[in-house]
């Protein structure tokens, strides 16, 4: 990097024939609406890289089930789920194998729910960061993706041990798997960033995320209901809730479903468009992250 | 040549009000209806600062506590964003506003040094290359894949320093991490910040220790409110500065003295008097040190705790006075009132010029004035044998010599 690594005792040295001319980075005030520095970004990919495994480390440290708790979340749901929504309410009885049903939408849910949370509350939680050094802000939020996508492969390693279990085989579909966890990430992660932004000026969106990601998930009738128990207009407008279509078409290319295409198509783009929007907004107000933290 | 920094009329300010310094939603929506709507005083942290540093060139950056040193740094560091004017820097930037920023106590050692280096902007190349060196810095060796949080605080401390010590941008921006450790490691550090100055690297560097100032920076900029007070070479900037500190304090006045503390009561002047109890020029040496200070409050709180530090020219505490600490309530009444703080049989060593810095606090802090008061040691009569020289510490006990019979 620096020539003074390998000739420790020369002399200060004299400017070499033609010096590369130093990156210069100029500071002003820099008002209103943009999209992110993604080539910035690009650079600083090591560190997200970091903090996403001090995350994953972070998690399971001193913890004696270590790794079982990624699966514990959407097992436990899937428990509930299936006992008194699939058993004592019935909703199960046209389902072959609810428990499975519910379990594979609920490995998507997990990820997507714990992605927001987590990226929402990151950039508060990392405050000795924002406050003492100068890296790219979005970094912070696109980490806390890191643990959701480590958990969501465990889980999903699961869910074909159990969908074997059942005799449920995978097809052509499943090749569109990584498409749709894509879609999940861009998502959660979008919303995450949007919603990180926010608390930072406003502690009031904690109370928000709290209760408003339980609801979010009875919200998301995907996770419970099969398509064929839902009306005309509901299947019509509900993929207008990302989690719905993305959860869906999760569940389809894991346990070898046709895709609802329609349906992923509307919930991908519109967690793209809540993506976008979160991210100009970050963007926007990342600026006085420092001064409001 | 360009210069490396170029700072061009940078101003900062900030809100003053609530603690994010924005309106909660509560407050918005009745702001909505008219009602609610408070003027918010703003703060001006910078205002209009310019200066230039050379490629390789090593700057101090002095002044008082709130004269704008810690904002500057930051709109330099980029992590707060100027409200006006203009930064150019040329070269990579690694700045250092503490050591260890990103470590986690549940990693290790070795996972702290990769992510604290990633964080300060070194590729993890650059990290494993100077692994080794790194380790072998902070002498911690064996433990290295232990978790952080077994570590000793010293052990911690530099750890973290080793990290920081290893990053090489072109511009390094450093604000006294220098202050931690032990003696040794100190000297260590400011030796590896030498050899950085040496390697051509260019150097802002913010620091309340005048000794050290001019031994690593041949230039220094003072700071005073916000603007650039003087600018020249290191020892006389340093030095000016100082007798700025002597002078200020004769008058005893501290209303317009930079301060923190949320201002409910104000040390509004503080005096030195002499065995008669008036008013004293100066201080002999074994004499009792007596300060008066005059507060002014708006409030009454039944029991505040008020401390005196003496400290020395260049900023190192010596001895602190605390009423907590002897037990003495000490009883805040709206309006004025004097109190005294005395130290008994002051043994300074004469010739050294001491600060003291003046504290009142109800667990919040009311108000804190560094500086209030200027003290210089005078011999007195009887003590001529004393040596002046400053490097001989700042007090002299008592003492005696003798030979120990039958040994």
């Amino acid at each position: 990097m620096t020539t003074t690594d390998t000739q420790p005792d020369s002399p200060p040295a004299a400017p070499q024939s033609a010096p590369p001319e130093p990156p210069l980075t100029v500071i002003e005030p820099r008002p209103g609406w943009a999209l992110p520095d993604f080539r910035e970004l690009w650079r600083y990919r090591e560190l997200l890289y970091f903090l996403a495994l001090r995350d994953i480390k972070v998690r399971y440290a001193q913890t004696v089930l270590g790794i079982g708790w990624a699966l514990a979340q959407p097992l436990a749901t899937m428990a509930v789920f299936a006992l008194f929504l699939g058993r004592m309410g019935g909703m199960g009885k046209d389902v072959p194998n609810y428990p499975l049903f519910v379990f594979a939408g609920m490995v998507a849910w997990t990820f997507f729910g714990n992605t927001i949370s987590s990226a929402a509350l990151s950039v508060v939680s990392n405050e000795r960061l924002v406050t003492k050094i100068y890296f790219p802000r979005l970094v912070i939020p696109l980490a806390t993706a890191g643990v959701g996508l480590f958990d969501l492969v465990l889980a999903t390693a699961l869910l074909g041990g159990l969908a074997a279990w059942w005799d449920v085989l995978p097809g052509w579909s499943l090749l569109a798997l990584p498409l749709v966890a894509l879609a999940l990430t861009v998502a959660a992660a979008g919303i995450g960033v949007l919603l990180s932004a926010l608390i930072v000026a406003q502690r009031d969106f904690k109370y928000v995320l709290t209760f408003g990601v339980q609801l979010w998930m009875f919200a998301t009738p995907s996770l419970y209901l099969p398509p064929e128990a839902l009306g005309e207009t509901a299947r019509m407008w509900l993929p207008l809730n990302p989690a719905h279509g993305l959860v869906a078409a999760f569940r389809q290319s894991a346990l070898g479903e046709a895709i609802d295409w329609y349906s992923f198509g509307v919930s991908a783009a519109t967690g793209a468009a809540l993506a976008l929007f979160g991210m100009l907004y970050f963007r926007r107000v990342e600026r006085t992250f420092a001064d409001t933290i | 040549m360009h210069p490396a920094i170029r700072v061009q009329n940078v101003t900062k300010s900030f809100r003053l009000g609530t603690n994010s310094g924005r309106p909660n939603l509560t407050e918005r929506l009745l702001g909505l209806f008219g009602r609610g709507r408070r003027a918010r005083a703003e703060f001006h942290a910078l205002k209009g600062v310019s200066f230039e540093v050379n490629p390789g060139e090593a700057v101090g950056i002095i002044g008082r506590n709130g004269a704008g040193k810690s904002t500057l740094l930051k709109v330099l560091s980029r992590i707060v964003e100027p409200s006006g004017g203009r930064v150019e820097l040329r070269g990579r930037v690694g700045s250092l506003l503490e050591v260890g920023t990103g470590f986690h106590p549940e990693l290790t050692g070795r996972e702290n040094v990769f992510l604290n280096g990633s964080v300060l902007g070194m590729s993890r190349r650059e990290i494993a290359r100077n692994f080794d060196t790194i380790v072998n810095f902070a002498g911690v060796e064996q433990f290295i894949d232990t978790p952080v949080k077994r570590y000793s605080s010293g052990m911690y401390v530099r750890l973290a320093f080793a990290v920081a010590a290893h990053l090489e941008p072109e511009i390094l921006i450093v604000d006294e991490v220098l202050a931690v450790g032990d003696a040794t490691f100190q000297k260590r550090c400011i030796d590896r910040m030498t050899e950085l100055t040496r390697g051509g690297r260019t150097i802002l560097f913010v620091s309340h220790n005048m000794q050290l100032i001019p031994l690593l920076c041949k230039r220094a900029i003072q700071l005073d409110a916000g603007r650039v007070a003087r600018a020249g070479p290191a020892a006389e900037v340093t030095s000016a500065y100082l007798q700025g500190l002597i002078d200020d304090s004769r008058t005893g006045d501290l209303r317009d003295r930079p301060r923190t503390g949320d201002g409910r009561a104000r040390f509004v002047r503080a005096w030195l008097v002499g065995p008669d109890g008036a008013p004293a020029e100066r201080f002999v040496h074994g004499d009792d040190l007596r300060v008066r200070m005059e507060i002014e409050s708006k409030v009454s709180v039944p029991d505040v705790a008020a401390a005196v530090v003496i400290a020395s020219q260049h900023g190192t505490r010596i001895v602190t006075s605390w009423t907590r600490e002897v037990g003495h309530t000490l009883a805040l009444r709206e309006g004025a009132q004097v109190v005294e703080c005395r130290f008994r049989g002051a043994t300074f060593r004469p010739g050294h010029t001491l600060l003291l810095h003046l504290w009142l606090s109800d667990g919040e802090v009311l108000d804190s004035v560094e500086n209030a008061v200027v003290v210089e040691v005078d011999g007195g009569d009887g003590h001529d044998y004393l040596s002046r020289d400053a490097a001989q510490g700042v007090v002299v006990f008592p003492y005696d010599w003798s030979e120990v019979p039958g040994c």
